[in-house]
């Protein structure tokens, strides 16, 4: 532990650095405001206490040009902020410009279950290798949680119902504070966890070490036949199904007439409510699966799914 | 004209003194008291949990309080100090008693629905100290589902009636408000001539009627959801949890508007008479009450950043928070401007109205760093929202309202206050409240979570800070209790205005007659006509004085 009472979090990621920029330049700024308001106050409470001598003058009527001026001096400064902040929300918030790696999360009450692209598992811990661009899916298996790792300036909520996606870059090696910052119930307090950073050599050590067989979309194709799905997704099925081969990252053309790409979003979607979705030309025939499958299985489904895109990272 | 004549009629307090009288009474003014009892009773509940939180938050492991009882306490902190004490605080109080005194009206528009929004308030009040004493809730202020509907075991029910009929007492008093605002000024109270107070309480008015309602709708689909299992809000129903956000929010942002606005209607009364000389730029101060009031409407999505909402909506959203918050600058800028060329004095409630301009400019500030997205994305519910929002709620309404408190309690009471003790009372709640909040920026932005019962070790310094101020501020909080209350019985008495201030309220005895004043004034200046050259002033009937 630190010796000194700490003041400022440790940087571990990109967005953290990038967050730690727009906050210190504004922070400046807010102390400048800060000080010349206070400032302002203290001089004018000495200067006009009541008996100082200082003069009067006869006050004029006219104020409008003042506060013209400082409206707008505010309205730019503020929409400097405003451009930085939202600039750089969309680059954390957007999908990566490209990944290196592919992360599950499930978060309930309380914990969180991580699921790496070979099949390793994980509960409050996340491994992850340094200097690589982690895509992390998100997903709830009850109430909403927030998926937050201060070193890295980054959280998420994990919203029931979905899948989230956001992405980091850690860059220094070492172990980082995971916490929910959602009030999820009696335990929140302890859905807390730890992210640790690892050289790339480090990574692929402790991946093997985890002695695991089955990669996730190996397990997923195990569920995709035990479900019932490969009846008619198999290109060799009776049924007149859309086929799942290339699906992932193509657009999809609906029977209503949207067009939708086909993330991992969608794809839940398709299995939990599919006849919000129809692909056209498709007779809506679909089953729902809501409510019979946990969102570990949907994980594993997806991952399976995406797997049959060529060029898929998993 | 002979002498009985120019016999005074007995004051409010006085003129009847029965219990029936005041639990059946139509006069605003006791209506008021009677609102003030209630909230400070709220007041001191929702300080017990604050200061049970705080006192467990001493050691990393908790102190002494089970999760259960925790979570309890800070959801029973929230509901209680937002819907039963600070909603209220100053417009049902403060409001209540100067509005119509203010504006030279005899009483409110509706007397009985006065009455009967004092009455409501109470039922929902009992309601909160039932489903507290029952076993409480555990979802926070918030209540947000799906753990509010499906998966909490606490009496979210109870909860969500208490604040659905505490609502409804919003809204008459808000009603009333408008109506009286609008019908019942004197003759030459021209919108223009009216004190920043009439305006802000007006303006907060406004947001409480077009705002609760929605309030009254999410609770009401809480409610049905969990007793009937509607799928409104939940995932599994094909109900969406960020609707109940949505709605809670168009509500819950304008409700900190509810809460600050008036702050800053009596902080403007406060400091133009202490300062001497007239508010600078009026007319942009009623311009800017207004425009918070509605551009207040379409921000609230600034709670959302992190949950998931389209990035187009979220961009929208913070450039809505950084418009709203240009109103609020050229407010502390105008008050900071009115003490150029002033005659300053220093009693109690210019104190707490300095306290207020400084609090509520870091509050402000602090706000547009969680406007900032980026910025909002590592601070979103971390102890940084926490003391943002306890500067502005508690910082600045909190101070504001004993301000306000102190500078008409003469007027209120018909005594003065000791002068000593307002003014210790008022440093101490500066000096402890800053040490209990301060600490809490350093503590979000190293990430602790709020609504966490344990933290980890190497921030116990931060939260061991925030406790010893939160114990100083309690012990400031009860000390206005004890010599306020003494005043009543020993203070000094005061004569109709101590502090030679322009408006109408202070034309009449203090404390008042039932009907306010002997003859309706004639109003012929604007608020605010002092001259800091020799301390002089002209009321608001025109009489100069010198």
């Amino acid at each position: 532990m630190d010796q000194w009472v700490p003041f400022w979090p440790t940087n571990a990621a990109l967005s953290a650095s990038i967050v730690d920029t727009i906050n210190i330049g504004e922070f400046a700024l807010i102390g400048l405001i800060l000080l010349f308001v206070t400032g302002m106050t203290l001089v004018f409470c000495v200067r006009y206490r009541r008996g100082s001598p200082a003069p009067r003058q006869p006050l004029g009527s006219s104020s409008w040009r003042l506060e013209i001026a400082w409206t707008a001096a505010t309205l730019a400064a503020f929409f400097v902020l405003f451009v930085f902040g939202a600039n750089a929300y969309l680059f954390l918030y957007r999908p990566p410009p490209r990944t290196d790696l592919e992360v599950y999360i499930v978060g309930k009450q309380w914990m969180w279950k991580v699921q790496h692209p070979g099949g390793q598992r994980e509960i409050d811990a996340l491994h992850v290798p340094v200097d690589r661009t982690v895509r992390v899916v998100l997903a709830s298996e009850d109430v909403i949680h927030s998926f937050f790792i201060p070193s890295f300036r980054l959280k998420h909520d994990v919203v029931p119902g979905q899948f989230e996606t956001f992405w980091f870059r850690p860059t220094r090696t070492g172990e980082y504070k995971l916490e929910c910052s959602e009030f999820c119930g009696v335990q929140h307090a302890h859905m807390i966890g730890t992210v640790t950073v690892m050289s790339a050599a480090d990574y692929a050590r402790w991946l093997s070490d985890q002695g695991v067989a089955e990669s996730l979309s190996q397990q997923g194709a195990a569920l995709f036949r035990s479900y019932g799905c490969s009846g008619c997704h198999d290109p060799h099925a009776t049924v007149h199904a859309p086929l799942l081969t290339g699906l992932y990252g193509r657009v999809v053309q609906l029977q209503d007439g949207r067009a939708v790409r086909a993330d991992e979003r969608y794809i839940r979607d398709c299995i939990l409510t599919p006849l919000n979705q129809i692909v056209a030309g498709y007779p809506p025939v679909m089953p729902s699966f809501a409510g019979q499958m946990s969102e570990e299985d949907l994980i594993r489904i997806v991952a399976y799914i995406k797997s049959l895109s060529a060029g898929s990272s998993s | 004209m002979s002498a009985t004549a120019l016999e005074l009629p007995a004051s409010y307090l006085t003129e009847e003194n029965t219990i029936g009288s005041w639990l059946l009474t139509r006069d605003h003014k006791r209506i008021a008291m009677m609102f003030f009892c209630s909230i400070t009773f709220f007041f001191f509940i929702g300080g017990i949990a604050a200061t049970l939180i705080r006192l467990h938050l001493l050691s990393p492991a908790g102190a002494f309080l089970q999760p259960e009882t925790y979570n309890r306490l800070f959801t029973m902190h929230g509901i209680v100090m937002v819907w039963f004490f600070l909603i209220p605080s100053i417009p049902a109080t403060l409001g209540n008693f100067l509005l119509p005194l203010m504006i030279g009206a005899r009483d409110l528009a509706f007397p009985r629905l006065n009455l009967f929004s004092w009455y409501l308030f109470n039922t929902s009040g009992l309601l909160a100290v039932y489903f507290l004493f029952v076993g409480g809730v555990d979802t926070g202020w918030t209540f947000y589902t799906p753990y509010s509907t499906l998966f909490s075991n606490g009496h979210v029910i109870a909860a969500a009636v208490a604040v659905f009929i505490n609502g409804f007492s919003t809204i008459a008093t808000a009603l009333n408000f408008v109506v009286t605002t609008h019908k019942l000024r004197a003759p030459g109270m021209t919108w223009f001539r009216l004190p920043l107070f009439v305006w802000a309480i007006y303006a907060t008015s406004i947001i409480m009627l077009l705002a609760t309602p929605v309030l009254a709708m999410t609770l009401a689909l809480i409610a049905l959801e969990r007793l009937m299992g509607i799928g409104v809000f939940d995932p599994q129903l094909g109900g969406d949890p960020l609707l109940f956000q949505h709605m809670f929010w168009f509500y819950s942002h304008p409700a900190v508007y509810i809460m600050v606005l008036p702050a800053m209607g009596v902080v403007s009364e406060i400091i133009t008479c202490f300062a001497r000389r007239p508010v600078f730029g009026y007319r942009g101060m009623c311009y800017a009450l207004i425009t918070i009031a509605v551009i207040g409407f379409f921000v609230w999505g600034h709670h959302m950043f992190t949950s998931g909402i389209s990035l187009l909506s979220a961009v929208v959203f913070s450039m809505m928070t950084f418009i709203v918050a240009v109103p609020s600058a050229i407010k502390v800028f105008n008050w900071t401007v009115t003490l150029h060329n002033a005659r300053i004095q220093f009693d109690a409630p210019m104190l707490y109205a300095l306290g207020f301009i400084g609090l509520f400019t870091l509050g402000g500030l602090t706000g547009l760093v969680l406007g900032t997205l980026s910025s909002d994305v590592h601070l979103q519910d971390t102890y940084f929202v926490v003391a943002h929002f306890h500067f502005i709620m508690v910082g600045g309404t909190v101070s504001a309202y004993f301000g306000g408190l102190h500078y008409w309690w003469s007027k209120i009471t018909g005594r003065h206050y000791p002068e000593i003790w307002g003014r210790f009372a008022a440093i101490l709640m500066f000096v402890g409240f800053n040490l209990t909040f301060l600490p809490q920026f350093i503590l979000g932005y190293l990430g602790m979570p709020r609504r966490y019962y344990t933290y980890s070790t190497d921030l116990q310094t931060w939260n061991v800070l925030s406790s010893a101020g939160a114990s100083i501020l309690a012990v400031a909080y009860l000390l206005p209790l004890f010599y306020l209350t003494w005043s009543l019985i020993w203070g000094r008495k005061a004569d109709d205005n101590p502090w030679h201030a322009t408006g109408l309220e202070w034309l009449t005895a203090s404390p008042p007659p039932a009907h306010n004043f002997l003859r309706t004034p004639r109003v012929t200046e604007g608020p605010y006509r002092y001259d800091p050259r020799d301390g002089s002033y002209v009321s608001q009937d025109g009489v100069f004085h010198a």
